[in-house]
This record gives C-alpha cells, structure tokens and sequence, in this order.
C-alpha cells in the first residue's frame, strides 16, 4: 500500500491550514495568544458536557473548578519566571500569594470597613507582592542553589505565622470574612455563578501569557537563563546579575500577587492555612510535571495536576464503585486521596523526570552536557562530609 | 544577688533545650548525609522520623510493654531492643526508598528526585494515617518522666539525661565511622566526587544505599526519643519536625555532620527559648528568621566550608 492512498481528506485540510496558522502566529503571536487562550476558554466549557467528564460534576461546578485552576496556572506561569526561567529555587513561592490575597482583603472587606474596588487592587496587589519579592530577594543574592531554597522556605513559612499571629489587623487564624466581590458595571460577580470569574481568570492568564512571552524572549529573558545557566560566565559577559534576580523576584511575585487577589475576590475569604507549605509544593510539582522553563507546558501542567487532585481523586469513589469489581469496590478512595496524589507524583516523575513538555533548549544542554556535569550548584567540594 | 528561682527555671529549660535540641540534631543528620553525597533535600527525611516514632510503637506493643519499667536492668535491655528492631527497619525502609524514587533519577534534573521525594513524604505520612489513624496516639513511657533529680533547685527528668546520652553515643558512633572505616571513607570520597571514587573501585550504589541506611536509622532512634519524651505521636508530626531539622543542618553548614548537630541544639536553644519569653506562637518564625539571618551573613552555614565563585 502506498502511503498516499491512505490519507485522510482531513488530514489534507490540516496539511494546508497548518502553514497558514504557523504564519499567522509568526506574525501576530500576541494575538494569536490572545484568540489561543479564547478558544480553549470555550471549549473547556462545552468538552465537560461530554460523558464521562459530564458524569463527574455538572457544568456550573467545572467552570468554577477551571477558574480556581486558573489561578494555579498563573501561580505556575510566575513561579516559571523565577525556578524555571532564572534558575532560583523558591520552596515559598506561596507567600506571595497569601500577601496579594491579603492586600486585597485588608483593603476591601467589611472586616476593615475599607472597600477599595477590586481592578486598581488587582495592580496594587501585585505591586505589594513583587516588592516583597524584592525584600526577600535583595539579602539572598549571595545564596546559591538550595541554600536559596531554605531561605524561600523560610519565608513561606513565616509570612502565614505574621498573618495568624497579627490578630488585630488580620483576625488570625479565623481569617478575614466578607472580601469584597469584583464589580463591572452590568456584570454581576456573584456566588453561584462561576461564569463572570472563569473570564476574568481567563483574561488576566491571556495578559500573562503575552507579557511573559514577550519577556522570555527579550534581553531580559536571555539574561535569566543565562544566570541559569552559569552565573559566572553570565556576569563575565555584562550581565548584570543584580537586577537581573531582583527583577525576576519581582515579576514572579508579581504574578502570585494578581492571583491572591483574584482568589481573594472569589472566595471572599482569607485564611492563613490557605498558603501553606503544600500550595508552594504543588505550585512546584506542577511546573516540574509540565516542564520547567516551558511556560505552556507549565500552564498544561499546572492545570492538569489540580484537576487531577481536585476532581478526579476526589471523584474516584463514584467513579469505581459502579465498575463493581471486586475489593475495589469497598474502598473509599477519597480518603487516600493524598496518597494517590503523592504516588502519582512518584510514578510521572519516574515516567518523565524532566516532565511532559521539557524546554527544548533545557533538554538538549541536558542531553549533550556530559554525565559528569551532575553537580551543578557549586556546593559539591563543600558539600562533602567533613 | 541571684535570684535562685530564676536559676531553677533556667537550668531546667537548659534541659528542656538539649533534649529537643538532641532529637532535631539525630534527625538533621540524616538530611545532612543524604546531600552530602547525592545533594538532594530529601522532604521525606522528616517522616521516615515520624515512621520511626510508629514502628517503636508497634514493637513495644507487640513485646507487651507499654508503660514505664522500674527495673534498671530491664529497662536497658527493653531500650536496647527497640532501638536495634526500628533503626534496622527504618534503615531498611531508607534504603528501599533510596532505591525506587531516587536512584532511578540520579542522573534527571535536580529538581525531579525533589518532587519525588515529596510524593514519597505524602505515601508516608498517609499510609500511617491509614495505619494509626488520624488522631495523636499514646506512646509508652519507658523511664517514667517523674522520676526526677535535683539540680539548682530545678527538677530534671532523668529521661532527659538518658534521652543525651543515647544521641551523643549515636554521634560519636556515626562520627567514628564516617572517619575511622573504609565505608566512611568511601562515603566521604563519594561525597566529594562521585566519578572519581568510581574509578578508585567505590562501589558508588552500595556507598549511597548505605548513606541512606544510617541516616534513615538514625532519624528512627530520633523518632523512639521523641516518643519517649513528648508521650504521643501523630501522623503529621514528621512535616515540621523535619523542617526544622533540615533547617537546623543548613543552619550548620549542609554536608557536614558536626555542623548539623550544632545547628540542632541551635534550634532547640531558639524554640524554648521563645516559649521562655512568651513567644511561643512565633517560635517558628523565629527559627526561620534566625537562620535567614545566619545565612546572609555566612551564605555556606556556620561550619559550612565557605567557597568563592564557581570556577
């Protein structure tokens, strides 16, 4: 059989449109992004009316499952910038969130009596996390590799303590109540209807994109991988590694704070147990699982990983028992969710160490680095036991 | 003049700061070892700690002791036996880990065997909630905490000085070996370059899975002392317990085990500490502030050789 009496006339019509999209979005990418990112907005919708994703939730409860998955596409897309971009390690990349959710909720709540409205909190949010970004990133400059990582820790952990134990200001571990819904003028932000946040998310993740791809492959992108790359040479060749960290500090944390104000708006609640050390892991988990450094990999991965922990684990017990099988049956499966959780982290990273969408330029200094090249930080001579 | 109640006060919370300081040390050892020789920040240090708590348990339910013993020569032997049963369960547990989620990723990016290190930590911790269940449980108090003796005018459990002298024989054992046998010296030739122990004919599997046996071991006996000394245990206990301990050996200097026994007694001076001068709820905070601290200053730890650039 000849391999042209095989093909499909689809397959034509996508041979023959395929140039025709890859020229458009050479041409216009921001607004390729742009449509890119509203035609999976629209069709998320429409693919849960399909058995068997019908069969776990209804449609209202998807979207406002996408929206909330939305907000960890953006966390992971600005964790991106910092640990898959710039090389730096951050094991507290939570923090950022929690102080966006809680510029917002300090400054439009009826537990404050303040109701600044939600767009210009949106910029001043992010603005307060990315300078925190830089408060945490100016001392740690000399710190490399995991010490780097310690210290984020540190700081993740310590951010929820001062909100827990700030009573006064931030009704501690109680959180605050009554966060201000976002208004547009003949849109109605309301509780049972997930459909006004689902576009909001969707638009701000669109702005992200762009803006970070455009950075990514701007001077200041070179810069940051070059930082990741060899810190040493980057600055022997004029990069100037100061500002180059600082500023990815900064647009990392900047991005974790739109989102904690978006996800402030939402739940029109805050607590402290929301930024946790398991939120800044399973940020990490999701850009390792997509591929670090790939910032749509990252955004699949980050999407996939909380549907995954937040329906279908959650849903494995409906979904099963009617299989009727044996042993299997009897088992509630929602309480090993997090065992489930931890060994499908264990199985995909074994399956796919660099993850399900490896930067290309990453997997191929990977690939060609000689094995010995294992002990990239620096730490390795002192790092011997004494 | 002095003030003598003070004096109690203080000697006792001295005690109180070792022996907290004793159990973060045993288990920042394990954390210290393992990145010495493949540098990896191994997250499930912290509940292999927690297991090890869980399984002295189990041992001394099923030889059917479970509360304190009077008798001296009893008591040794009961203490003996727990310790040997779960270090080399433990151990062994470590060694399986080492071999299914990390070996197989040794030459993957840093940040694989990370993220599988913090699956391995979810495993833990839920296989022993499903094991235990949710809420704390009873541990047998061996050497009952009343029995006491005077010092200063404080009274000081004689639990706390049994609770020194096990970790300070279990240092000096693990430092003796380290330095003084071939298996230590092909863990520290290991450590510092691992093709080039190869070549010498170190079996590198063997050295790593041995690393992983003595820290796993060790974060065991941790986790007899803690049950021993606080009563109970919890599922979730290994989380922040390992933290801190990990914190406690980049505090000394990560790779070097002197380094992470100070940094564990650090630790412990810090936590009760804050808790002697009312700040209790921001211990943690407190932990971490001192270590970010320590490392603005001195960015490679205390005792943590401090290296220029990267050639």
């Amino acid at each position: 059989m000849s391999a042209p009496a095989r093909r499909r006339p689809g397959r034509d019509a996508i041979d023959r449109w395929t140039p025709a999209v890859r020229a458009f979005y050479e041409a216009h990418r921001s607004i390729s992004i742009f449509v890119g990112t509203a035609v999976v907005g629209a069709i998320l919708p429409i693919v849960v009316l399909i058995p068997p994703l019908s069969g776990f939730l209804p449609q209202t409860v998807w979207v406002d499952t996408f929206a909330g998955a939305g907000i960890f596409v953006l966390l992971a897309l600005g964790l991106n910038v910092v640990v898959g971009l710039a090389g730096l390690l951050d094991l507290g990349y939570a923090a950022f969130f929690a102080i966006g959710a809680y510029a917002y909720a300090l400054s439009a709540s009826s537990f404050t009596n303040v109701h600044i409205p939600f767009w210009p909190m949106l910029l001043i949010g992010a603005f307060v996390a990315a300078t925190f970004g830089v408060l945490l990133g100016a001392p740690t400059l000399r710190l490399r590799g995991d010490y780097l990582a310690i210290v984020t820790l540190g700081f993740g952990e310590i951010v929820p303590v001062v909100f827990t134990n700030s009573d006064e200001l931030t009704n501690g571990t109680n959180g605050i109540a009554g966060v201000d819904r976002p208004t547009l003028p003949g849109i109605v932000f309301g509780s049972s209807d997930p459909w006004p946040f689902y576009i909001v998310i969707l638009a701000i993740i669109a702005l992200v994109l762009i803006f970070l791809y455009r950075l990514q492959n701007s001077r200041l992108g070179r810069a940051w991988m070059a930082i990741r790359e060899d810190e040493l040479a980057a600055a022997s060749s004029g990069v100037n590694t100061v500002t180059t960290k600082l500023l990815a500090f900064a647009l990392g944390a900047s991005t974790a704070g739109f989102a904690g104000v978006f996800s402030a708006g939402r739940l029109v609640f805050v607590s402290p147990d929301q930024f946790g050390f398991t939120v800044s892991f399973t940020i990490l988990a999701m850009l390792v699982l997509g591929g670090m450094g790939n910032m749509w990999g990252v955004a699949l991965g980050a999407f996939t990983l909380f549907i995954v922990q937040s329906v279908f684990l959650k849903q494995l017990t409906n979904f099963v028992h009617p299989l009727g099988l044996p042993i299997i049956s009897n088992i509630d499966f929602v309480q090993y969710q997090f065992l489930l959780y931890g060994i499908a982290l264990v199985v995909m990273m074994l399956l796919r160490p660099e993850g399900f969408f490896p930067n290309v330029r990453r997997r191929r200094e990977l690939h060609q680095a000689a094995p010995s090249e294992g002990s990239p930080e620096g730490i390795d001579a002192a790092g011997a036991l004494q | 003049m002095i003030d003598s109640h003070l004096v109690a006060t203080l000697t006792q919370q001295f005690f109180n700061a070792l022996t907290l300081g004793a159990i973060y040390a045993l288990v920042a050892l394990g954390y210290t070892m393992v990145y010495g020789i493949i540098e990896l920040i191994n997250f499930a240090h912290g509940d292999v700690f927690m297991v090890g708590a869980f399984v002295a348990l189990a041992f001394l339910s099923t030889i059917g002791f479970t509360r304190s013993i009077s008798d001296p020569l009893q008591l040794i032997l009961v203490l003996v036996g727990t310790f040997g049963v779960t270090m080399i369960v433990l151990g062994t547990i470590g060694v399986g880990i080492e071999r299914f989620a990390y070996r197989p990723l040794r030459n993957a990016p840093r940040l694989a065997p990370l993220i599988t290190a913090i699956g391995v930590s979810f495993i833990l911790q839920n296989v022993v909630q499903a094991w235990q269940g949710p809420s704390p449980v009873p541990t047998p108090q061996l050497l009952s905490p009343q029995v006491r003796f005077g010092l200063f005018g404080a009274d000081i459990a004689v639990l706390s000085i049994v609770i020194l002298g096990i970790t300070l024989a279990l240092m000096i054992a693990l430092q003796l070996f380290v330095g003084r046998t071939r298996l230590g010296r092909a863990m520290r030739s290991t450590a510092q370059d691992r093709e080039a122990a190869q070549l010498m004919g170190v079996d590198i599997n063997t050295t790593i899975a041995i690393t992983f046996f003595l820290g796993s071991a060790l974060a065991g006996a941790a986790g007899i002392v803690y049950g021993l000394y606080f009563g109970s245990i919890q599922f979730n206990l290994g989380f922040f317990s390992g933290l801190k301990a990990f914190t406690a050996a980049v505090l000394g200097g990560i790779g070097n085990t002197v380094g992470a026994a100070l940094g564990g007694f650090i630790i412990g001076f810090i936590e009760v500490g804050a808790v002697q001068v009312g700040l209790s709820r921001w211990s943690e905070a407190l932990v971490f502030a001192v270590l970010i601290i320590v490392l603005v200053f001195r960015p490679a730890g205390l005792l943590g050789q401090q290296l220029g650039e990267r050639a």
